[in-house]
């Protein structure tokens, strides 16, 4: 009986299949593969940017909008991996100043060896990144009261050990800079500290996508409890997050001296709500357990044909962020729609 | 008699002013199918939660194989070789049907990629999760990559059944296993409790189906009010005598059965 039944049920079920409209396939799609979208963003942006103005497809604009997405790009990949769980950070810009001001002044005027005060720099990173995670885990805060907490706690540190006064790149050892060293690729001009974001990409990328961990940073996202019941150390991964996060903006603290030519207390004022932006724009949902790095990596570049395209166009730059304001507003609304998926 | 796999005694589980658990006591043999029967609210999903590490309780102590053990976190009992089908189903909606059943411990790659790299077995866990699926008789899924909140209840369960059956070692606890799945799913939940029992494993099952209780368990621990209202079998007592009893129209004093 039971056999008669099944090709009967399998059919139906092929029929239902072959039944989705062509916006419900866009919706599948895009469930799969959430980076498609910036993707899709991404090339027509570079399109139309390079008709109205050809300049902004040559090897030397793209070479600088790729040095300028560099900073953020890097801080994002932190701000992804929050974001994942559920989290958010605010404190990303006040944690990289911090760093960047404590490794530039042990390094001052012949203190510190350049080695020394990188070391230093990633050091303050994961002890901020730490006292984050702990706040977050330990007395069970959400992470946005934690780090709109911290991010006051962090500019205040930063500014008082620092006397808000900058650091010039001539006082500094050279191995500081050198994330500002720049060489050339055919025509492209690279800096090394492109090729250190870069590697960022790839490391962190790789884990969150092929190792155990990647998959519990996600389940801890999607749903924490489903997570405990698996086994999960929950709080242990949120813990490794937040410190491998603020990992990554000590190390950013290097490259943005390298970028700037000097470490100042007022740099990257605008970190936060800048890395959060491409986060959104790259697909990843602010409500976790969704996304990619690689979508991250085309929202930050997005946001750099926006602000480069734009100007090239003659335009005014508040039309930039006029245009990125309304692309993460679409991006969330393009999320909440993919998560209403049904089989 | 035997010593117990598992054995609870004096379980008592508050939840601010609510009662959940009001000193229980427990007791699993190898090999056994052990239904546990209630009321909505009388404390069965509290009872094995405390089991499982799910939920600590407030007193009462706990053995497994004789020995006394203390759960803090459903890790410990996944380590003991305890596996749990929760009635809530956890699952990981935006993760894939593999991932879910694997989550937790997944597999690693062999040679360098797995040792040095930590690259998990993507492939070898699809294949494996497809092939424990089959043999739960759940053929309608077919794509191992798909998102679990693509699925329907019946085939959410279906994979946490799956989980349970693959990996537990040393007991099985089913929370309502049954309640979304269609007539043949619940039969192949049913066959696959008795091919679980064939193996030595124990198991704990939580329904409301008096049918399927008196079909597979061979004990019946009847819960009522957060209290053991008594256990029975169902050679010793009928299903309308285990409903009177776990409604308190009776009391297995009054009702002692054919034994
Ligand atoms: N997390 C909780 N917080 C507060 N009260 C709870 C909690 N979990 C359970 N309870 C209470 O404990 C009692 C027992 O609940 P439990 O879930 O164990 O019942 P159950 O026998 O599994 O019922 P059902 O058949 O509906 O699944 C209920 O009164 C319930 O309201
Ligand atoms: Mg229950």
């Amino acid at each position: 009986m039971s056999t008669t039944l099944q090709p009967a049920s399998t059919a139906t079920e092929q029929f239902a299949l072959r039944q989705r409209s062509p916006v419900q396939r866009v919706q599948h799609l895009l469930h799969s593969y959430p980076a498609i979208s910036p993707f899709l963003v991404l090339v027509i942006s570079f399109v139309v940017f390079a008709t109205i103005n050809p300049r902004f497809a040559s090897a030397n604009s793209l070479s600088l909008v790729v040095q300028q997405v560099a900073v953020i790009g890097a801080l994002a990949v932190g701000q992804t991996l929050i974001i994942l769980t559920a989290g958010i950070d605010l404190s990303v810009g006040a944690i990289t100043i911090l760093s960047m001001m404590v490794a530039a002044k042990v390094a001052e005027g012949g203190g510190l060896p350049g080695v020394l005060a990188v070391a230093v720099g990633i050091c303050l990173g994961i002890g901020a990144g730490l006292f984050n995670g702990a706040l977050v885990t330990r007395i069970k805060l959400p992470p946005f009261i934690v780090t709109l907490g911290t991010l006051s706690v962090f500019t205040a540190l930063g500014l008082l050990y620092s006397r808000g006064q900058s650091v010039q790149a001539s006082d500094l050892p050279s191995l500081l800079n050198w994330t500002g060293e720049s060489f050339r690729i055919g025509q492209f001009r690279i800096t090394t500290g492109v090729v250190l974001v870069a590697a960022l990409y790839v490391v962190v990328g790789f884990a969150l996508a092929n190792t155990a961990w990647g998959r519990h940073v996600y389940a801890v996202g999607d749903d924490k409890e489903a997570a405990r019941l698996a086994g999960i150390r929950v709080d242990r991964v949120l813990l490794s997050v937040y410190t491998v996060a603020g990992a990554i903006y000590g190390l950013t603290a290097w490259i943005l001296i390298g970028r700037a030519g000097a470490a100042s207390p007022n740099a990257i004022t605008d970190a936060n709500l800048e890395s959060i932006t491409a986060v959104v724009i790259g697909g990843t949902s602010l409500f976790g357990g969704r996304g990619a790095l690689l979508g991250t990596l085309l929202g930050a570049l997005i946001v750099g044909f926006f602000r480069s395209g734009l100007s090239l166009a003659g335009v005014d730059d508040q039309y930039r962020v006029l245009a990125v304001g309304l692309l993460v507003i679409l991006a969330v609304a393009v999320d909440q729609w993919i998560r209403k998926v049904k089989a | 008699m035997t010593t117990p796999v598992l054995s609870a005694r004096g379980m008592v589980k508050t939840f601010g002013r609510v009662v959940g658990l009001d000193g229980v006591d427990l007791d699993l043999y190898p090999g056994e199918v052990l239904a546990i029967i209630g009321d909505n609210g009388a404390g069965k999903s509290t009872l094995i939660k405390c089991l499982t590490g799910a939920l600590v309780p407030d007193t009462g102590q706990m053995f497994i194989d004789g020995q006394l053990v203390h759960f803090k976190r459903p890790q410990d009992a996944l380590d003991a070789g305890i596996e749990t089908v929760y009635q809530t189903l956890a699952v990981a909606p935006a993760l894939d049907i593999a991932s879910n059943l694997y989550l937790g411990r997944e597999r690693r790659r062999p040679g360098f990629l797995g040792s040095a790299l930590r690259m998990i077995d993507k492939k070898g866990m699809r294949r494996d999760a497809g092939k424990a699926l089959a043999d739960l008789g759940i053929g309608t899924l077919q794509n191992m990559a798909q998102p679990v909140e693509t699925l329907s209840g019946g085939q959410r369960q279906a994979i946490s059944v799956a989980r349970a059956a693959t990996f537990g070692s040393k007991i099985i606890v089913l929370d309502e296993p049954t309640a979304a799945l269609g007539v043949k799913e619940s039969n192949q939940v049913l066959k696959m409790i008795r091919e679980v029992r064939s193996r030595g494993l124990p198991v704990i099952l939580i329904s409301h189906n008096m049918p399927h209780v008196f079909e597979v368990a061979d004990r019946i621990h009847i819960q009522r009010l957060g209290r053991c209202a008594g256990v029975v079998t169902p050679q010793t007592h009928t299903m309308s005598e285990a409903v009177a009893i776990m409604t308190g129209a009776t009391t297995v004093a009054e009702t002692p059965g054919r034994a």
